[in-house]
C-alpha cells in the first residue's frame, strides 16, 4: 500500500506521553496501524491529529479506540475528523460477529440429541408423508378430474423418456462387463456357455432394475427435491396453498406417479441393454452366436426372474420419488438447505433402494422363486 | 498496485463536479432496446434520484454502471476510469462503492456480521480478525441495527433489518459510492421513512455519493438533490423537483402531479413548510 500512515511517542514538557498520527488514516493503512499501536505498551495521555491527511470511518475507529483505552485527549483532530469520530463512537456496541458456539463436550451432546430427535421426527415425518400422500391419491381417484395429467405426462418424459440414452448405456457397458468376467472365471471350468445363465438372469433379477433405480435417484430424487425445495424458499408451495391447490396434488402426486410407472418400463429396457450388450461381447470374445446366445436365454432364465425385476421396480420408484419430495417440502431457510436436502434425499433413496433390495432376494428365494 | 492505489486516493473530484460520467449508453436484450444514446452526470456528494416507470432499465443502468452489466455502446466513467471494457485499473475502483441490491443480497450462510466482513477480506486481508470484527460492529450499529444482530443468520431478520444489514456490508469499505436499489420497497411507513433519513445522516456523514433507485415519492422528496428521469430508452429530464416539473412531458407530470405525487409533495410542504414559503 502506498498510502502512508504514521504515528510517534513524545512526551511534552508536562511530562505527558503525546502519541502523533501523521498521514492518511483509512481503510487501506487500518491494518498496519492496527497491528502497531497493539504493539504499544506505555500509556498515551494525548492523541494528536495535526499531521492527518485524510482519514475515514476506519481511521476514526482506530482513533477512537485508542482515546476510549487509554483515556486520552485528542487535539487538532480536523472537523472531519471529530464528525466521523462522533458517528462511530456513538456506534461503540459490544456484540459478536459469529454465530454462538458452544464449547465441544456441550456440542457433542446437543448434536447427539439432534440427532436422536431428528431421526424419531424424520420417521414419523415420514410416515406421516405417506399418509398424507394416500389421503389425496384417495380424493384424486374420486375425483378424476382433479389430476393433473399435464403434469404427469411431463414428468413421465422427464423420469423416463430422458433418462433412456444414459440408463441405455450405463446397462450396456454392465451386461458386457458381466458377461465379460463371468467367461473368465467359467472359462476356468470349461463353462463359457453359462455366461448366458449370469448376464439372462442377473440382470432381469437384479442388476438391471437395481442400477436403473440409482440412476434415476441421481437423476430425478435429486431433481424432485431441488424443484420442490426452491418451490418452498420462493413461498410457490405457501401461495398454492392460499388458493386451494394441494402441494401435496399438484407436485408430489404426479412425480411419485411418474416414478412408480416409468421405473418398469426403465428397468425392463436396462436388462434388454445389458442382454444384448452380453450377447455382443458372447459373440465376439466366446464365439457364442446370438441366435444361440437368444435361444438358450429362453431356455435357462425363469420367467419368475423378470417378475422378480418387475415387482421391484415400481417399489423402487416410489422410494426415489418419496425421498425427494419429501426432503424437498422440508427445506427452509436458505440455499444452503436445498442443497443438503437434495444430498439427503439422494443418500437416503440409494440406501432405502440397497436395504430392500436385500430384503427382496431373500423374501423370493423364499416364496420358492430362486 | 501501489500507483494504482496511489491514484486512487487523489482522483476524488471536488464537490458537485461529475464523479460518474455516461455518455451514449445504450443497452439492448436481443430486439428489445433498453437503453438509447442515454447520458448521465452523477455530481459528487448529491443524492441523485433515478425514477421511471417499470421496465424502463433502471436496475439495468445500474448494473451498467457497476460492472455486472456489459453495454452494447457508449461509455460509463466512475472517478475517473471508464467501467466498460478495457480499463484494467477498473478491478481498483470497485472497492470504492457499495452496492445495496433490493433484496440485501445478503449471503444466506454467513451471519449479518461476516456478511459486513467479507468484502474487508477480499480487499484488505492484512486488517487482523479483531479489527475486521469491531469495524464490522460499528457499521452494523451504524446501519440502525441493534448489535446483537451481527451474530444473526439473514434468515433470522425482517425485511427491513435486512436491508440494513445489506447497508452495512455496503459500507463495509467506506466508499465514497453508494448504489441503493430500491432501499425503501417493502418496507412500512414508518420504516421506510426511518431508513430514508439513515441514507441522509450516513450520507452527510460520511461523505458519500448516493445513486438511489427508487419508486418512493416520498424519498424523492425528502432526501434527493436532483433526480434523473429514465423514460423513452433515455434520461429525458434532471433536476430538482422544481426544475422537472417545468418541463412539460407527460410522463414527468403524471408522475409528479399524480394522486401520489402530490400527496407526497403536501406531505413534505407539512414537514418542512419554511421551503415553501413564498
Amino acid at each position: 500500500m502506498s498510502e502512508v500512515a504514521d504515528f510517534t511517542v513524545q512526551h511534552d514538557e508536562d511530562n505527558q506521553a503525546v502519541l502523533h498520527f501523521f498521514g492518511v488514516l483509512d481503510i487501506s493503512t487500518a491494518g498496519e496501524m492496527n497491528h502497531r499501536l497493539n504493539g504499544l505498551n506505555q500509556q498515551i495521555d494525548i492523541i494528536d491529529l495535526d499531521g492527518v491527511e485524510a482519514v475515514d470511518t476506519v481511521g476514526a475507529w482506530v482513533i477512537h479506540r485508542l482515546r476510549r483505552d487509554h483515556i486520552a485527549e485528542v487535539r487538532h483532530a480536523s472537523p472531519e475528523a471529530i464528525r466521523l469520530m462522533g458517528a462511530v463512537a456513538s456506534a461503540d456496541e459490544p456484540g459478536q460477529v459469529k454465530a454462538p458456539e458452544m464449547i465441544a463436550p456441550l456440542r457433542i451432546l446437543a448434536e447427539m440429541g439432534e440427532a436422536t430427535s431428528r431421526a424419531l421426527g424424520s420417521t414419523f415425518g415420514t410416515i406421516g408423508f405417506i399418509g398424507s400422500l394416500l389421503v389425496s391419491f384417495v380424493d384424486v381417484a374420486r375425483n378424476p378430474s382433479r389430476f393433473r395429467w399435464r403434469a404427469l405426462v411431463r414428468h413421465f418424459e422427464l423420469v423416463g423418456v430422458t433418462a433412456l440414452g444414459i440408463v441405455g448405456l450405463m446397462s450396456f457397458l454392465i451386461g458386457i462387463v458381466i458377461a465379460q468376467q463371468g467367461a473368465v472365471q467359467l472359462r476356468q471350468f470349461g463353462a463359457e456357455i453359462f455366461t448366458i445363465n449370469l448376464v439372462g438372469r442377473l440382470t432381469l433379477r437384479e442388476l438391471g432394475v437395481l442400477m436403473t433405480a440409482i440412476m434415476v435417484a441421481g437423476r430425478s430424487g435429486s431433481a424432485f427435491a431441488a424443484q420442490i425445495g426452491t418451490m418452498k424458499l420462493t413461498e410457490e408451495v405457501d401461495a398454492m396453498r392460499t388458493i386451494g391447490v394441494e402441494p401435496m396434488e399438484a407436485l408430489v402426486l404426479p412425480r411419485v406417479l411418474a416414478a412408480v410407472l416409468m421405473m418398469p418400463l426403465l428397468g425392463f429396457y436396462s436388462s434388454m441393454v445389458a442382454i444384448f450388450g452380453g450377447a455382443i461381447l458372447c459373440s465376439l470374445a466366446l464365439d457364442i452366436p446370438i441366435t444361440t446366445f437368444v435361444t438358450t436365454i429362453q431356455q435357462v432364465v425363469p420367467m419368475h426372474d423378470f417378475y422378480v425385476g418387475m415387482i421391484k421396480a415400481p417399489v423402487f420408484g416410489a422410494i426415489v420419488a418419496l425421498s425427494g419430495c419429501y426432503q424437498g417440502m422440508l427445506v427452509k431457510g436458505n440455499a444452503e438447505d436445498v442443497g443438503l436436502r437434495t444430498t439427503a434425499a439422494v443418500v437416503q433413496a440409494i440406501f432405502m433402494i440397497i436395504v430392500l433390495d436385500a430384503f427382496f432376494a431373500v423374501f423370493f428365494t423364499w416364496v420358492g422363486w430362486g | 498496485m501501489s500507483e494504482e492505489s496511489q491514484a486512487l486516493a487523489t482522483d476524488l473530484p471536488d464537490i458537485g463536479e461529475p464523479i460518474i460520467t455516461i455518455r451514449g449508453l445504450r443497452n439492448a436484450f436481443g430486439e428489445q432496446v433498453v437503453h438509447e444514446n442515454l447520458d448521465l452526470d452523477v455530481r459528487r456528494g448529491e443524492i441523485i434520484g433515478v425514477v421511471g416507470g417499470s421496465g424502463t432499465g433502471k436496475s439495468v443502468l445500474m448494473r451498467s454502471i457497476i460492472g455486472l452489466q456489459k453495454p452494447n455502446a457508449g461509455e460509463i466513467t466512475v472517478l475517473g476510469r471508464n467501467v466498460c471494457g478495457g480499463d484494467e485499473r477498473y478491478l481498483g475502483i470497485r472497492r470504492r462503492w457499495g452496492v445495496l441490491f433490493q433484496g440485501g443480497a445478503l449471503f444466506s450462510t454467513l451471519t449479518v456480521g461476516e456478511n459486513v466482513t467479507v468484502p474487508m477480506k477480499e480487499f484488505y486481508p492484512d486488517i487482523s480478525q479483531q479489527l475486521r470484527h469491531e469495524i464490522a460492529l460499528y457499521k452494523i450499529v451504524l446501519s440502525g441495527l441493534p448489535a446483537d444482530a451481527a451474530n444473526k443468520y439473514p434468515s433470522q431478520l425482517s425485511g427491513g433489518m435486512k436491508k440494513r444489514a445489506g447497508l452495512a456490508r455496503a459500507l463495509a469499505l467506506d466508499p465514497d459510492l453508494l448504489f441503493l436499489d430500491e432501499p425503501t420497497a417493502g418496507l412500512d411507513p414508518i420504516g421506510a421513512a426511518a431508513f430514508d433519513e439513515l441514507t441522509r445522516e450516513l450520507q452527510q456523514t460520511l461523505g458519500l455519493t448516493v445513486f438511489l433507485i427508487t419508486h418512493d415519492l416520498d424519498t424523492l422528496y425528502e432526501i434527493c438533490d436532483r433526480v434523473a428521469v429514465l423514460a423513452d430508452q433515455k434520461v429525458i429530464g434532471v433536476g430538482t423537483i422544481e426544475e422537472l416539473l417545468a418541463t412539460d412531458h407527460p410522463w414527468i407530470q403524471e408522475y409528479f402531479n399524480g394522486p401520489r405525487g402530490r400527496a407526497a409533495k403536501s406531505a413534505q410542504m407539512r414537514a418542512h413548510p419554511a421551503d415553501y414559503e413564498i
